[in-house]
């Protein structure tokens, strides 16, 4: 259902009154004269773009571990043992089974009493109580920036924006082939996605590391509101 | 608080904070982390005056178009199912945001960090409607704990208080009982705000950049606070001064990696957040409601005008990090929630000269800010244009200096009055020079001699010099 819209004709009236002119109803975006972000990383390699987010990781307090498809369960459970075990709280997502993590998170986890919670939204209250009792909260990255070391989440009714924030951890699952240049393919992404005539997803997410604050003395705190640590696993494509 | 939030005046505020020692080293090492921090993200990115170019023609493409991309924000906002005010005034705003808590109900609600609530002094209306009101950025959460202690940098709020400070208020208002490592205090924040979060039936946010093509709105934080106000509670209500926007996410990409470098010195801030309308229909998190209040508040008074430029401003707080005057004085000092060059350039527009007409003059004129600014605004060009109007068209400036400037006005355009002042200056000066210093000034002098000393008058006068020099021919 639409929302409303209240005082917008006199308000932009007089906006249009200050700048001397009637209101305008169409404005074509012009041709910028620069674009600085076209240069950056344009021509790095994929294993260039990975290069570049290992030494992001270390800037952003992230750790980083690298492995291939065949590995990516062990890997997987290894991180979550090392931050202590469950709850976990993970999206329901397909990627999930198509890099072959079924058999860890249905069986191997339960039979090891780990609960484990995948977000199911006709449960709905309950999907965010279960997030912030979970100890690590694990999602795939939707497309990954090299430049920033940030992984770009798209929300859905399976893709619940509380897994990557509420618990204490965090683990993104980086499918290589989802590394580009920086945030500029962000956007191309989104413009390929209206051009589709698909709309933005009610919530975007870039996110770079764990949670930190500098608010105390300018000294660094990492972990303040959200996950207090964060670890990515990037799989290669063999 | 609203924007004024000092009734001492200029100089009794400044003698206040120049004296605080602790603060003044707070600052002056804040200012050189920050701003080394922003010349490193500068320079690793490269090419960064095309970058700037660059945010300076998205900002003014912008402003010129301002009232068709606000059009274009509120419809796609509505087509999502959200609901858009448009408030010409700060009371409006804050009573608009106040009848939709009231109407939901609400009592408990946690806050983002946002400049503009501040602005349309939301916090005070709310809590008069018996709402409770939790800031969850660490620094503005310490700050309300300390009684409503004021922000003194736009992006550092708590900026001049040490950990010994925070912890004793921690102590006394939060039964803390730990130490006052910086890791330990947030802990305890974390803590405390977690079910704070989790309570809240309203969560309110400011806006980084709204993006007009999809309407939506932007958050972006290091703590993730604004993802829990974003996430949790079932109403948002999002307030945004009316320029904070961009045609599509192509210049929002652009502006946020200007935003965060200049601010921080950081690639992108540990969460940068695209909200568009209320949560999507089968979604299990994210506000049910969603409502945006665009909020004007003088900001239209400046388009059209030689001031038109500071509308560019993305709150980075840059050329604060620059600020000499800001170093000494600190952010209290201006009275304002905007300090540093863009306050003393945006409060006596927004506020008005009556409160704020000495913030011009609390500049050096230097240009650091103006070279620092990410999006080009002619900061130092800017306050001195206020200064002109200050004296040509207000006619305020200061009574001392309005008789000297007449006195010396008479003086100057007759010859032998010039002539015979300046003969008498070294003689009449006499009595207050001490070792050819003049350390105890009379008058308007006084205010210079009370910090330096001034160089007594020489017993030759420049004309009789270059008479003699030349022999007379």
């Amino acid at each position: 259902m639409a929302g409303t819209i209240q005082n917008r004709d006199s308000f932009l009236g007089e906006i249009a009154t200050r700048l001397g002119r009637e209101p305008k109803m169409q404005v074509e975006k012009p041709v910028w004269k620069y674009q600085p972000q076209r240069a950056v990383l344009t021509d790095a390699s994929a294993d260039e773009l990975l290069e570049v987010l290992r030494k992001q990781c270390q800037q952003i307090h992230t750790d980083l571990v690298e492995t291939t498809l065949a590995n990516l369960a062990n890997a997987l459970n290894e991180t979550v043992k090392l931050y202590g075990g469950g709850p976990l709280s993970l999206w329901k997502d397909p990627r999930f089974a198509e890099f072959g993590l079924s058999d860890l998170i249905e069986t191997k986890w339960p039979s090891e009493e780990m609960e484990v919670n995948s977000w199911d939204t006709t449960l709905g209250d309950k999907n965010i109580v279960r997030a912030e009792q979970a100890n690590v909260g694990i999602t795939f990255s939707d497309l990954t920036l090299a430049e920033s070391g940030t992984v770009v989440l798209f929300s859905s009714a399976d893709k619940g924006r509380s897994v990557s924030l509420l618990p204490t951890h965090y683990i993104a699952i980086i499918p290589k082939s989802t590394l580009v240049p920086r945030i500029t393919q962000a956007a191309d992404l989104i413009r390929e996605k209206l051009d589709n005539g698909e709309l933005v997803p009610s919530c975007i997410n870039f996110i770079t590391g764990p949670s930190n604050s500098a608010d105390i003395e300018m000294n660094l705190v990492v972990g303040v509101h959200g996950p207090v640590k964060a670890t990515y696993i990037v799989v290669g494509d063999s | 608080m609203s924007m004024k939030f000092s009734t001492k005046n200029f100089n009794e505020r400044t003698k206040d904070n120049i004296s605080d020692d602790f603060m003044r080293k707070a600052v002056a090492s804040a200012q050189e982390r920050l701003h080394s921090r922003q010349l490193d993200a500068a320079e690793e990115l490269g090419s960064w005056e095309e970058w700037r170019s660059h945010g300076e023609e998205i900002r003014q493409h912008v402003l010129e178009n301002l009232d068709y991309y606000l059009y274009q924000l509120s419809e796609n906002v509505a087509e999502r199912g959200g609901h858009v005010f448009f408030a010409k005034t700060a009371q409006e705003a804050s009573a608009y945001v106040r009848d939709v808590i009231v109407k939901k109900e609400g009592k408990k609600v946690v806050k983002s960090k946002s400049m503009v609530t501040e602005e349309i002094n939301l916090n005070a209306v709310l809590e008069e409607a018996g709402c409770e009101v939790i800031e969850t950025d660490l620094g503005e959460y310490i700050l309300q704990v300390d009684d409503h202690d004021p922000p003194s940098h736009i992006v550092a709020p708590a900026l001049h208080k040490n950990r010994e400070q925070i912890r004793a208020v921690f102590t006394e208002k939060l039964d803390y009982k730990n130490t006052s490592k910086p890791e330990e205090l947030a802990l305890h924040a974390r803590e405390k705000l977690r079910q704070e979060f989790l309570a809240a039936d309203i969560g309110i946010t400011g806006c980084n950049f709204a993006i007009a093509e999809t309407g939506s709105i932007s958050l972006v934080t290091n703590e993730g606070n604004a993802r829990l106000v974003s996430a949790l509670p079932k109403t948002q209500i999002t307030v945004m001064g009316m320029e904070r926007i961009v045609p599509s996410f192509e210049e929002f990409e652009v502006l946020v990696s200007l935003l965060t470098r200049s601010a921080v010195g950081q690639k992108l801030t540990s969460y940068v957040t695209a909200l568009t309308g209320p949560r999507d229909a089968g979604d299990a998190d994210g506000p049910e409601e969603f409502h945006l209040v665009i909020v004007d508040n003088g900001r239209s008074e400046i388009l059209g005008t030689e001031f038109q430029s500071v509308l560019q401003c993305i709150r980075c707080a840059a050329c604060v990090n620059v600020c000499p005057v800001y170093r000494h004085i600190g952010g209290h000092s201006y009275g304002s929630i905007y300090s540093g060059p863009i306050g003393a350039v945006l409060s006596p527009l927004l506020g008005g000269y009556d409160d704020f007409k000495e913030l011009p003059f609390a500049s050096t004129l230097c240009g650091a800010c103006t070279d620092a600014c990410p999006v080009k605004i002619p900061l130092h060009e800017l306050l001195h244009q206020h200064r002109r109007v200050i004296v040509e068209e207000e006619g305020r400036s200061p009574i001392s200096e309005k008789l000297a400037m007449k006195a010396f006005g008479i003086g100057a355009s007759s010859n032998p009055l010039y002539s015979m002042g300046a003969k008498v200056a070294s003689t009449a000066m006499k009595p207050l020079t001490k070792n050819n210093r003049i350390s105890k000034g009379p008058g308007p002098l006084k205010d210079w001699t009370d910090l330096r000393e001034f160089p007594a008058v020489g017993n030759t006068r420049f004309r009789d010099w270059f008479y003699d020099q030349k022999g007379g021919k």
